[in-house]
C-alpha cells in the first residue's frame, strides 16, 4: 500500500484519542498553533487532559476552548498569565484550584520535551537553580557550576501546524511556525499535524523540517 | 540632564553592544534597544522562538502571523537572517551562543540577583517565559529599569524581595539615573546624570553605591518619550 497519511477530517483524526491523554500543542505568538484540531479535540468531548503547551493564555490559540470547556487537569507551560483585566479561562480555573500547573522555564520546558523523543530521561540545566522554580530538584555541580535535574516530558498525542506536507507526512514550516512542533512530534505516540496544503507530489528532502516517519495523520487548514 | 526618559534609557544600553553581538531583547522596554541599532550592521537580534536576525516591525501591510518575535510582534527579517525551532533556539541561549541579554526588571540586588518574572499580583497567572534560561545562559545579562518604583521605593537593593529569577547574573543596569555595574564588591556607578549629586542617588538606592574614580555625566540625545 503507497503511504497516504492524509485523514478525512481533524475529528476522524483524533477519534482514538483517549480521556486522561497527554497532549502537546505546538505554537508560539501567533505562529503555527494548531487550531483545527485543538478546535476539534473540545468537540470530540475528551477529557481529564494534560496539556503540555508553551502558554496556557495565549489569545490567539484555541487552547483556552479546551480549559473553559473543563476538559483540562492539568497544564505543564512556560506561561500561563492573561494579557487583560480579565482572567483568562486558565486563571480563573486555577485561582478556583480547579487545574494543576507545573511552570517551566521555557528552556527547560523545550528540552524536556526534546529529551523526551530522543530517549533521554532527565537532565541537568543551569536555567532555573536558586529559583522558586526549582525548589524540589536534584541539584549537581559539574566543572564547579551547579545545575539542576529536569525530567524529560512525553505525550500520548501531539497537535501542531506546518505550511506544506506530502502524503509521507514530510513537513516544511513557514518562518517561526516551527517553534515547538519538532520537539513535540519526536515525544508523542500519535502526531496529528494539520496544514495549509498538502501536495500529492514528495517535497523535495532540502525543504523537509520534520521528517514524516514521526507524523502519523494529517489534516488539512487553509488558515 | 534631567533623569532619561524610557527610550533614551533604550538608546543609552544600545551604546554598549559591541560591534558583532549576538544580543537577545526582552518583552517590553528592552525591545526598544534595536530601534537604536543599524538594522543591517553586524550585530544580529536572537529572539527566543527561533529567530536569528529579528529586523525592524513589518508595515501593517506586509505583517505575516508566522513572523513574529517573542512579544509576539510581526516583525521583519533582517538580510543574512535564519530561524530554528525552540529547541536549537534554546539550546544557543543554555549554551553560551548569546553575546548579551538585556532584560526588564522589578529588582537587582547587589549580589547581581535578578527579580523580573513574578509580582506577586493576587489572582494572575505566573509567566516565566525565557527569561531564566537567559539568566543562566547568556554570557552577559544587563537590565533596563527605573531607578525606583513610582512610590519611590529602590529597585537596587542589598537583596532581592521578590522571586528570583536567577541569582548573580545581572552585570550592568542602565536605569534612568545612572549606568551602575554589579560587581564582586557590590554596585559600581560608571555613569550619573548631571543634576544628581552621588548622595541623592544613593538616598534612591536600597543598597550602598561605590562611585568609579572616572564617572561620567549620564546623557542621551532628546528622544520623544514612550514604550
Amino acid at each position: 500500500m503507497p503511504i497516504d497519511k492524509r485523514a478525512g477530517s481533524a475529528q476522524e483524526a483524533l477519534s482514538d484519542v483517549a480521556d486522561g491523554a497527554t497532549v502537546m500543542i505546538s505554537g508560539f505568538g501567533g505562529a503555527g498553533f494548531p487550531n483545527l484540531l485543538i478546535r476539534a479535540l473540545r468537540d470530540l468531548g475528551r477529557r481529564d487532559l494534560t496539556l503540555v503547551v508553551n502558554s496556557a493564555t495565549h489569545p490567539y490559540s484555541l487552547t483556552h476552548e479546551l480549559i473553559e470547556a473543563g476538559q483540562v487537569r492539568k497544564v505543564v507551560c512556560s506561561a500561563a498569565r492573561g494579557r487583560t483585566k480579565d482572567l483568562s479561562a486558565f486563571e480563573r480555573l486555577w485561582v478556583e484550584g480547579k487545574i494543576e500547573l507545573a511552570l517551566l522555564p521555557q528552556g527547560t520546558f523545550a528540552e524536556a520535551i526534546r529529551a523526551g523523543g530522543a530517549g533521554i530521561p532527565a537532565f541537568y540545566t543551569a536555567a532555573g537553580l536558586g529559583t522558586d522554580l526549582t525548589k524540589d530538584r536534584e541539584v549537581r555541580r559539574f566543572d564547579g557550576r551547579a545545575y539542576v535535574l529536569e525530567h524529560a516530558i512525553r505525550g500520548d498525542l501531539a497537535l501542531i501546524r506546518a505550511d506544506a506536507a506530502d502524503l509521507f507526512g514530510n513537513l516544511a514550516f513557514r518562518y517561526a511556525q516551527m517553534n515547538f512542533a519538532p520537539a513535540m512530534a519526536t515525544a508523542a505516540r500519535l502526531v496529528v499535524a494539520e496544514v495549509r496544503t498538502v501536495s500529492e507530489a514528495p517535497l523535495p528532502h532540502e525543504r523537509v523540517q520534520l521528517p514524516g516517519v514521526y507524523v502519523d495523520r494529517i489534516v488539512t487548514a487553509p488558515r | 540632564m534631567a533623569p532619561l526618559n524610557r527610550r533614551q534609557m533604550a538608546w543609552r544600553a544600545a551604546q554598549d553592544i559591541a560591534p558583532g553581538s549576538l544580543v537577545n531583547l526582552g518583552m517590553g522596554l528592552p525591545v526598544h534597544v534595536a530601534d537604536y541599532l543599524d538594522p543591517t550592521g553586524d550585530v544580529f537580534i536572537h529572539s527566543e522562538n527561533g529567530v536569528i536576525g529579528a529586523g525592524p516591525l513589518a508595515a501593517p501591510e506586509r505583517a505575516d502571523p508566522d513572523l513574529v518575535d517573542a512579544s509576539s510582534r510581526r516583525i521583519t527579517l533582517r538580510p543574512g537572517a535564519s530561524i530554528v525551532d525552540s529547541v536549537a533556539s534554546f539550546a544557543m541561549i543554555r549554551g553560551g551562543h548569546i553575546d548579551v541579554t538585556i532584560l526588564g526588571a522589578f529588582e537587582v540586588a547587589e549580589s547581581g540577583d535578578l527579580a523580573n518574572w513574578d509580582m506577586r499580583v493576587p489572582d494572575k497567572g505566573p509567566l516565566v517565559g525565557g527569561a531564566m534560561d537567559l539568566a543562566a545562559g547568556a554570557r552577559a545579562v544587563w537590565v533596563i529599569m527605573e531607578h525606583t518604583t513610582r512610590k519611590g521605593a529602590p529597585r537596587l537593593v542589598e537583596a532581592c524581595t521578590l522571586p528570583l529569577t536567577g541569582k548573580a547574573c545581572v552585570g550592568r543596569v542602565f536605569t534612568d539615573l545612572a549606568v551602575v555595574d554589579v560587581t564582586p564588591a557590590g554596585f559600581l556607578v560608571r555613569e550619573l546624570v548631571g543634576d544628581l549629586t552621588p548622595e541623592a542617588l544613593q538616598a534612591r538606592t536600597g543598597a550602598r553605591l561605590a562611585f568609579a574614580p572616572d564617572c561620567r555625566p549620564l546623557t542621551a540625545p532628546p528622544l520623544p518619550d514612550g514604550e
